[in-house]
């Protein structure tokens, strides 16, 4: 290992403050610190500290991802070939995943880590981890077919307007992917909605329609798929919501490492569970409703994008509520707003991106009350005292 | 009927490197040190010039702002140097000590049969109110308060510290007196806090309202008593005091003289020869360390959560009875950002399996384990804090000097030992002793 260190401790020179190149010194650190933990001490106070930094924290997000993601590929092509009528090897369809959607990955990484960077240097702090997760979110909750340049769009205002206006990682109110996301479905509706975009090249094919369960169902048609299916996730959508199974392996891993908060998890689908169940007995309340109010409330619960949305975007701590009292009230709203949104909503027949916006805009106010309460606890604590001395 | 004090939030970290139950005389000091910023927001006045000669007792310097504030020197001997820094700041005033000690003789005096005023002025006049602090800001005690109460913890939670009932087994009767003359300076009681698990003689203290602490760090912490029994109010004061100072104050009332004796435990892997040492406030470090550790390690007057660095050629710090020795972390680790690698560092987090093995002991040295980054992990404070105290919006509070929402968020209940555990978990490396430190001192400047 010491002769890689030293090379590395080499190539740094002329960035080491004093030095020429010092200003683009956190773009050098960046790429050191993924291979080795910097040898920095602790000056005072605590001299000993926790093994667990931001980056690993990160990473766990990113590992947890993983299962989706590859899923998601598999998916990919699988839809993309049995529309064609082919039946193709778990391999082939992986393959023809991965050649639509690496792409998205490369492009995504390579323009939002390009202006974190850029960011980095001209503010003189170094590189967040955040973006390793976002910008592996963003190409796996986009459409397959989404043309390469539109995700670089997409990137570009979600890391410029949707992160680094407000002062850069910790500080964005909106969840970053989501801004991206919601970015492209009101620029390129066209791209982001509609019956040919779910399924790979499907616009190619005319006879077959490739359109997702909820749309659907907010057409009034038929669904074809079972409970099975919709768990499993062999139906379209975007690229890594559909498997509610692998997607509930993520959320374990997450859940288990605590890197995610599961009160936000938990709550967000007992609030998605309490809408469904509520809009499901319309009709014996005599209100005759709608396919979505009439879809079976677990069934809400594994298709769409409400899920992924909650396990991974619902839960991101920045723009999430920060108090523990605030993240179940939080993550019962997004769950009740993301069905609501969902079959009341015809123009957008999934919620669960519009719903997690909305909380994150609401999730300070929501801290604002709880932060009151612990207030008002010291407030009378103080009052008492004052009358009983009095 | 002792109280109980039972909390469940925290971190027992176990650490290697604890020191043996023995006690052994250190090497008699040459020099010994008084550093003004041991005492928190004290402007020192000096009393002597260098050269004076001194007895163990004699007064050195005293508050610009209080003159009943007042530090006097632990040993017998001369004036050497008075350090100074920019704008000609006090650092160290060092005195030679003698090889045999004069003392100042103050009398004796019992404080259960003496004037309650008559005793807060011997404590404030001879120089014993220095070992009281003052909640909130933990800054010396002003001598015109009455506080609501007292509290002693003798049960150090934090690892690798002292054990008091081996700091205090041959000064029982000290200690008593001590405690006496406390009780004439509240109006309120006087809270001794002492390990529920272990029944000692501390346990039969008198004239104290004991509390029987069980749970993981801190509960030990005077902070944690305070809160769990008498939370503070804004603009109410509480004073706390170190057990062995306790002592210190009994043996003046009952000896007459200022035995500046200190307890101290060396401990930390670091560190060769671990045991208790008698050695006296503000001794040089070299006095009781030798040269008995190992190279490339880190001297802490303190322990390894709240201490203060020093050099090898430097002095114990006033309060501190701890020295703690561990190994730099100045190295390189490949790859060690990957979850559940490296598992034999400590992690609260559970992105490391060493949550799986809760009796382990660990080495630590001092790697921050990463670079420090904004704020972006929440929950995990709230996990150490057994205050009623939302933790991460306190120290937002601190950082933006917010008066009002620090105020009212129980800035008065905290002080930066109580966020020790929140700075080692933390994700983001951040400094939150420091933050906690500097939100306390607006607060003295803008409020008092």
């Amino acid at each position: 290992m010491n002769w890689i260190r030293q090379k590395i401790d080499q190539i740094k020179e002329p960035f080491e403050p004093g030095n020429k190149l010092e200003k683009y010194r956190p773009a050098v650190n960046a790429l050191d610190t993924f291979l080795f933990v910097p040898d920095h001490t602790t000056k005072k106070g605590a001299h000993i500290r926790d093994a667990v930094d931001l980056k690993r924290t990160m990473i766990t997000v990113v590992l947890a991802l993983i299962p989706a993601l590859i899923f998601g590929m598999w998916n990919a092509g699988y839809q993309h070939y049995t529309q064609l009528g082919e039946n193709p090897a778990i391999f082939e369809a992986i393959l023809h995943g991965a050649y639509k959607i690496v792409p998205m990955i490369v492009v995504s990484y390579a323009v939002g880590l390009g202006l974190e960077f850029a960011f980095a240097i001209m503010r003189g702090h170094e590189v967040n981890e955040g973006y390793l997760v976002t910008g592996l979110l963003i190409p796996m909750i986009m459409p397959v077919d989404i043309p390469l340049w539109m995700v670089a769009l997409s990137v570009i205002f979600a890391v410029l307007i949707g992160k680094e206006a407000f002062g850069g990682t910790g500080m964005n109110i909106l969840n970053p992917a989501l801004t991206a996301r919601a970015f492209a479905f009101f620029a390129y509706p066209t791209y982001m909605s509609g019956n040919k975009i779910w399924v790979s090249e499907a616009s190619n094919v005319d006879t077959i329609s490739g359109e997702t369960i909820l749309g659907s169902l907010a057409a009034n048609k038929e669904v074809t798929y079972n409970a099975a299916e919709m768990f499993t996730g062999v139906i379209p959508g975007s690229i890594s919501e559909t498997s509610t199974l692998c997607i509930a392996a993520g959320a374990l891993i997450l859940i288990l490492t605590k890197v995610a908060d599961w009160r936000i998890i938990l709550s967000g689908v007992i609030g998605a569970a309490a809408m469904g169940l509520l809009l499901n007995a319309l009709p014996s309340l005599g209100v005759e409703g709608n396919g979505l109010t009439n879809f079976a409330w677990y069934n809400h619960l594994i298709v769409g994008g409400f899920a992924f949305g909650i396990v991974f975007m619902a839960t991101d701590p920045v723009s999430a509520a920060q108090t523990m009292k605030g993240k179940w009230i939080y993550g019962a709203l997004i769950g009740l707003t993301a069905i609501l949104i969902r079959t009341l909503n015809p123009a957008y027949p999934e919620g669960i991106m519009l719903s997690i916006l909305l909380l994150n805009v609401f999730a300070p106010t929501i801290d604002h009350y709880v932060i009151q309460g612990n207030i008002k606890k010291r407030h009378k604590r103080l009052s008492m005292k004052t009358v009983k001395t009095a | 009927m002792p109280t109980d004090v039972k909390i469940k939030k925290g971190l027992k970290l176990n650490l290697k490197g604890e020191a043996e139950n023995s006690i052994e005389q250190a090497q008699k000091p040459k020099t010994v040190a008084l550093r003004p910023s041991n005492f928190h927001s004290l402007v020192p006045k000096m009393v002597v010039k260098e050269g004076a000669r001194l007895k163990a007792g004699d007064e050195i310097l005293f508050s610009k702002y209080s003159d009943k504030t007042r530090v006097v020197s632990p040993v017998s001997g001369t004036l050497k140097e008075i350090k100074r820094g920019a704008k000609r700041k006090i650092l160290d005033v060092i005195i030679e000590a003698d090889d045999t000690f004069e003392y100042k003789d103050f009398g004796i005096m019992d404080p259960l049969k003496t004037d309650s005023s008559e005793v807060k002025n011997r404590i404030f006049s001879t120089g014993l109110g220095i070992f009281l602090n003052q909640r909130p800001y933990n800054i010396p005690a002003n001598a015109e308060d009455t506080p609501k109460a007292i509290y002693i913890s003798a049960y150090d939670t934090a690892p690798l510290t002292a054990s008091f009932e081996v700091v205090l087994q041959d000064k029982v009767e000290h200690f008593q007196t001590g405690i006496n003359a406390l009780t004439k300076l509240t109006g309120g009681k006087v809270y001794l806090g002492v390990d529920k698990n272990s029944i000692s003689f501390l346990n039969d203290i008198e004239n104290v309202e004991l509390l029987t602490i069980s749970g993981p760090h801190p509960a030990g912490n005077v902070g944690t008593l305070i809160h769990e029994t008498e939370p503070m109010n804004r603009g109410e004061r509480v004073w706390t005091i170190n057990p062995e100072d306790v002592a210190i104050i009994g043996e003046q009332f009952n000896t007459g003289k200022f035995n500046a004796e200190r307890t101290v435990v060396v401990t930390g892997t670091a560190a060769k020869n671990r045991k208790y040492f008698k050695s006296i406030i503000g001794a040089e470090v070299s006095s009781i360390l030798k040269n008995d550790y190992e190279e490339n390690s880190r001297i802490i007057s303190g322990n390894v959560l709240t201490g203060e660095k020093i050099e090898s050629d430097s002095f114990i710090n006033f309060f501190s009875n701890t020295l703690t020795v561990i190994p730099e972390g100045n190295e390189h680790r490949m790859f060690g950002w990957l979850p559940f690698k490296d598992n034999n560092i400590h992690s609260a987090s559970k992105t490391s399996l060493s949550w799986l093995f809760p009796n382990k002991k660990y080495d630590v040295n001092t790697n921050l384990n990463g670079e420090e980054r904004a704020l972006v992990v929440t929950g995990e404070m709230e996990e150490v804090m057994p205050l009623d105290i939302l933790p991460m919006q306190l120290i937002k509070a601190c950082m933006a000097g917010d008066i009002e929402k620090m105020e009212n968020l129980g800035i008065y209940e905290v002080v930066p030992e109580d966020f020790a555990l929140v700075e080692y978990t933390n994700t983001s490396k951040i400094e939150a002793q420091e933050i906690i430190r500097n939100g306390l001192d607006i607060m003295i400047t803008e409020v008092g």
